[in-house]
């Protein structure tokens, strides 16, 4: 009975988050009070939605789908349903859905931003709840509907400020992005229509399709999804989206908007029967280079809102190499290596969205303060701002997979997933063990691009007017930024708590709904991380306060003084290392790949004059394929536009000669003769 | 009782033994170069002499600069507790504990370098800069260097797996093994900032990597430092020598004699490579330590061919 109900919830989240924007539409532009009522119903939206998401992953059975009493295509009704994976992914959502409306509320403020304040609060509700839909549809329709629902809205988010030409620009890539997506989605559930027999979404059976047919699902999937997660080489929208949206809208899209293309690739590819292991293999690869390629293009990044961006696609990386190796899992029939690998890839998930949404929703707060996101004009704002940079602090070493916070925890599975195919396999398999040094490699890159960015952003002095006159955001966008950073902390402390969840949706992948031997518990030490990050803590504590001790015995107060230049008498703020030279070294060891282009100063003369240095790296899909192909193509088109001069005698002309042609081409040459010159 | 004894055996080693390396090592170095040189137990009387005197602290500084100090030494002491010393067992050893070994090493750095950004000056940046570049690529040398007694054991644990090479595996897997122990020791003088890397002895900042990031911490956080340093040169020398000397003795006593003789062995060996070579260029340094990467990826492929 209490199953029956418990599905009811999510619908109802999806009703009032959709609801949301609609009051507001009917208040005035200048209504302060409009505001309050959107974020008021996201919040109650995302806890009736919370509580939804956590009944069903906490009680052992999943609820029976639901059926809606209507259809549109086919005979079926769509029904929705309810199960551990789609809960797992609602969590995320229904959290940073709620919590994102609530930051909007000061960061989006209706007086600061009058002409699209209710369009953004809208289009807001009607994402969340698209993407809420698509996680618990159960056919195909519903589920496409929902999918444009989010990709539509999520459209219009990125626009908010279309008076902007480049934030006109990156909207239109992205929707153009998103809808070559959509495109490839109409062809596999097309395919898989074919297949079944029906869309309503199910596992295909083993004996009925083919290897050719199942392999062209998994590419489509692979494509179509791997489109909207921001895979290598299809991340090319992602950047500038991410970079031009309000950044509560930038947290939405890159903590779980993206992650539904991971959902739709973990559910759908799963349906496929019987994968060989070059699948699985594939999608490690791209995972690899996903990681690398993100992690090298964010430390050539200047723009704060790009690097994290680009760091999005870093993720994909991992949560794809974990998602991989449980494919492969899954063909070699390693149970073992489906658990950690997709246990690890499905924390990966929830752990991005919350330090990912905490290091945007702390980036915010410093554009909101310096209206600037080029982190060459920051610095030292840790003294203005505490809280953000205290903040952006647990976000960055979490984002570096660094203990003893979440984003190692899934780091760790992950890399224990991979160290698992060194043995007992037979030795060919030995070489996924390859990815452990990658994975490594990203995270030493990560560490040196979040160095980079707390150190030139918050640490230091400030290099500009604005970094100087910076002030500590509002509690209402502080507020989020902390229970974000609350969970990063517990789950890194306190991993038992998530895993008997984790644990459930690997078994509903699996199909396997009650199996005993896939408990991550039993096969990682979670309690000795605890111990472990408990001591950490502790010990840490103990030497500071030694450390403050023995200062306090020697004798009283701590002198301040100036940073020792060296003998210098008067540094200033632009004697710092600035980002570009923090990371000049690297760029110059992976030139090969970044081919960045450096702007060097010319120090020619005896007496220099004043110099700068910048680097800057060009986005490696859209930059260098997709622009210059496009511009071939026009170039090769205008070739054609000298018989388009707009004269409408040439018109008449063309037409003349279209029907001359047809003629010729419908008739024997003969029979057209006889009928123009024999009457 | 016995495993509370090696438990203190080990503790001691971890916070008693590594001061004594440096003064090894800049000991050989003088005698090297014809001086008389520092006594060997130097640092030992540096950190009690920094221990007691009072903190000056830039005007620039935030707490993260009187925290990364304590995050280092912490995040070292930790993983120091996973490293078997010789052929005694690690204090903590779990599944998967390389990982977080590496990861704690890494925290460090994340906090040295923020530290030294902290500061604004041209020439802490200039050092965390090279530090976190050339980390980037002993790294991924670090793990290629693990997975060989990973893959030679079938452990996950770094105690079990350090201890693959005592198993008689110099006679199956020597040529592996002596590439790995070649590229570990590169990735010992690079995380270490040894010549050929870095100079610690050098009198230009420019051209420093370590030093130069910590040239504002003074008393007591310097001490902390030099500390964590000495710290962590010790495990990675008892790290690099589950792999270089793969020896065992047939008692404990004989044991622990082994691994005290072993140490200020390897130590006297860094001593001798400074005093023959002088530091690389900046710029040729990543060819150095993407050398040590194919020193472990091949002997990685050398196995599992």
């Amino acid at each position: 009975m209490e199953n029956v109900s418990s599905i009811w919830y999510v619908p109802a989240a999806i009703l009032l988050h959709g609801l949301s924007g609609i009051p507001g539409l009917f208040c005035s532009r200048r209504s302060t009070r409009a505001p309050y009522g959107a974020a008021g119903l996201s919040l109650a939206a995302s806890l009736l939605g919370l509580f939804g998401a956590f009944q069903v992953m906490t009680s052992h059975a999943a609820p029976p789908p639901l059926a809606l009493p209507f259809h549109m295509i086919g005979s079926e009704d769509w029904s929705v349903g309810m199960d551990a994976l789609s809960a797992f992914f609602l969590v995320p959502l229904f959290l940073l859905g709620g919590l994102g409306a609530l930051y909007g509320l000061r960061y989006w403020a209706q007086e600061e931003h009058p002409e699209n304040g209710r369009k953004t609060r809208l289009f807001w509700g009607f994402c969340v709840a698209g993407m809420a839909l698509l996680l618990i549809a159960r056919h195909a329709i519903l589920f496409l509907l929902g999918w444009e629902a989010m990709a539509l809205s999520a459209f219009f988010l990125v626009s908010a400020e279309d008076h902007l030409p480049e934030v006109r620009q990156s909207g239109w890539i992205y929707l153009v992005a998103t809808h070559a997506g959509t495109l490839t989605l109409f062809a596999f559930f097309a395919l898989y229509y074919r297949i079944t027999g029906t869309l309503n979404l199910h596992p295909i059976g083993g004996d009925q399709a083919g290897l050719g047919a199942l392999s062209a699902l998994f590419l489509l999937a692979l494509v179509g999804f791997g489109l909207k997660a921001g895979m290598m080489p299809l991340h090319f929208w992602l950047p500038g989206a991410h970079a031009n949206a309000p950044t509560h809208v930038s947290a939405l899209m890159s903590g779980v908007l993206i992650k539904m293309g991971i959902y739709g690739m973990i559910r759908f590819i799963g349906f496929l029967p019987a994968p060989p292991a070059s699948w699985g293999v594939l999608i490690l690869i791209s995972g690899c280079l996903s990681g690398i390629l993100g992690v090298l293009f964010a430390i050539g990044q200047h723009d704060l809102k790009r690097l994290l961006a680009y760091h999005s696609v870093e993720n994909i990386g991992i949560i794809l190499m974990g998602f991989g190796l449980a494919m492969i899992g899954r063909s070699l029939n390693r149970p073992l290596w489906i658990l950690l690998g997709l246990g690890g890839c499905l924390l990966h998930v929830w752990n991005h969205a919350l330090f990912k949404g905490l290091l945007f929703l702390s980036a915010g707060s410093v554009v909101h303060t310096t209206h600037t996101r080029r982190i060459d004009r920051l610095g030292g704002l840790a003294k203005a701002m505490p809280w953000t940079a205290a903040l952006f602090l647990v976000g960055a070493v979490a984002i570096c997979g660094l203990p003893p916070l979440n984003g190692f925890i899934s780091e760790w599975f992950i890399y224990l997933g991979l160290l698992h195919t060194l043995n007992p396999s037979p030795s060919g398999w030995a070489a996924i063990s390859l990815a452990v040094p990658a994975l490594a490699l990203i995270g030493a890159l990560a560490l040196t691009c979040f160095v980079k960015v707390y150190g030139t952003v918050f640490l230091g002095r400030p290099r500009s007017d604005a970094a100087q006159h910076a002030h500590e955001a509002p509690l209402s966008m502080r507020a989020p930024m902390l229970l974000l950073a609350l969970l990063c902390v517990l789950i890194g402390l306190f991993p038992w708590w998530v895993t008997p969840m984790l644990n459930q949706a690997v078994a509903v992948w699996m199909n396997r709904p009650s199996a005993p031997e896939m408990n991550l518990a039993q096969h990682v030490p979670l309690n000795l991380v605890t111990v472990i990050g408990v001591a950490f803590f502790l010990f840490a504590g103990w030497i500071s306060f030694r450390l403050f001790h023995s200062l306090r015995r020697a004798g009283g107060k701590t002198s301040l003084m100036p940073t020792w230049s060296c003998g210098y008498a008067r540094p200033t703020a632009h004697m710092q290392y600035t980002a570009s030279s923090f990371v000049q070294a690297l760029l110059h060891l992976f030139r090969g790949i970044m081919r960045p282009h450096e702007q060097r100063p010319d120090m020619h003369p005896t007496f220099p004059k004043e110099a700068s240095f910048s680097t800057h790296v060009d986005e490696p899909v859209l930059d260098r394929q997709i622009l210059p192909l496009g511009r071939l193509l026009s170039e090769w088109f205008g070739k054609a536009r000298p018989i388009q001069r707009g004269l409408i005698n040439e018109y008449l002309l063309y037409v003349l000669l279209a029907v001359v042609a047809l003629l010729v081409w419908t008739m024997p040459l003969g029979r057209l003769c006889e009928c123009l010159f024999t009457r | 009782m016995n495993t509370a004894l090696l438990i203190l055996f080990h503790l001691i080693l971890l916070l008693a033994i590594p001061p004594l390396l440096p003064g090894i090592i800049n000991k050989i170095k003088a005698l090297a170069a014809g001086r008389k040189g520092p006594p060997v137990l130097q640092l030992y009387y540096d950190l009690f002499k920094l221990a007691r005197k009072q903190v000056v602290l830039s005007q620039t500084t935030t707490w993260t600069f009187i925290a990364a100090p304590v995050v280092t030494l912490t995040a070292l002491l930790i993983a120091g507790l996973m490293v078997p010393f010789g052929s005694f067992p690690a204090p903590l050893s779990f599944t998967g504990d390389l990982i977080l070994f590496a990861y704690l090493l890494a925290l460090g750095r994340f906090f040295t370098t923020a530290a030294a950004l902290d500061t604004g000056s041209a020439f802490e940046g200039m050092g965390a800069a090279r530090e976190v570049t050339f980390a980037c690529l002993s790294e991924p040398a670090l793990f290629f260097a693990l997975l060989v007694p990973a893959k030679m054991s079938g452990a996950l644990v770094l105690a079990e797996l350090l201890h693959a090479p005592l198993t008689a595996t110099w006679q199956t897997a020597a040529a592996p093994m002596v590439l790995v122990a070649v590229g570990l020791f590169i990735i010992l003088l690079a995380e270490n900032c040894r010549i050929p890397v870095d100079d610690p002895n050098t009198h230009l900042e420019l051209t420093m990597i370590h030093e130069v990031m910590v040239l504002d911490h003074s008393g007591p956080l310097l001490g902390l430092i030099l500390y964590g340093a000495s710290i962590k040169l010790f495990i990675l020398c008892a790290l690099f020598l589950h792999i270089a000397m793969p020896f065992q003795a047939a008692t404990p006593l004989g044991n622990a004699l082994l691994f005290l003789i072993e140490m200020p062995l390897t130590a006297v060996t860094v001593g001798l490579v400074e005093s023959v070579m002088a530091r690389l260029q900046m710029r040729h340094v990543p060819y150095l330590l993407i050398a040590a990467i194919l020193f472990c990826g091949f002997g990685f492929i050398l196995l599992v061919r």
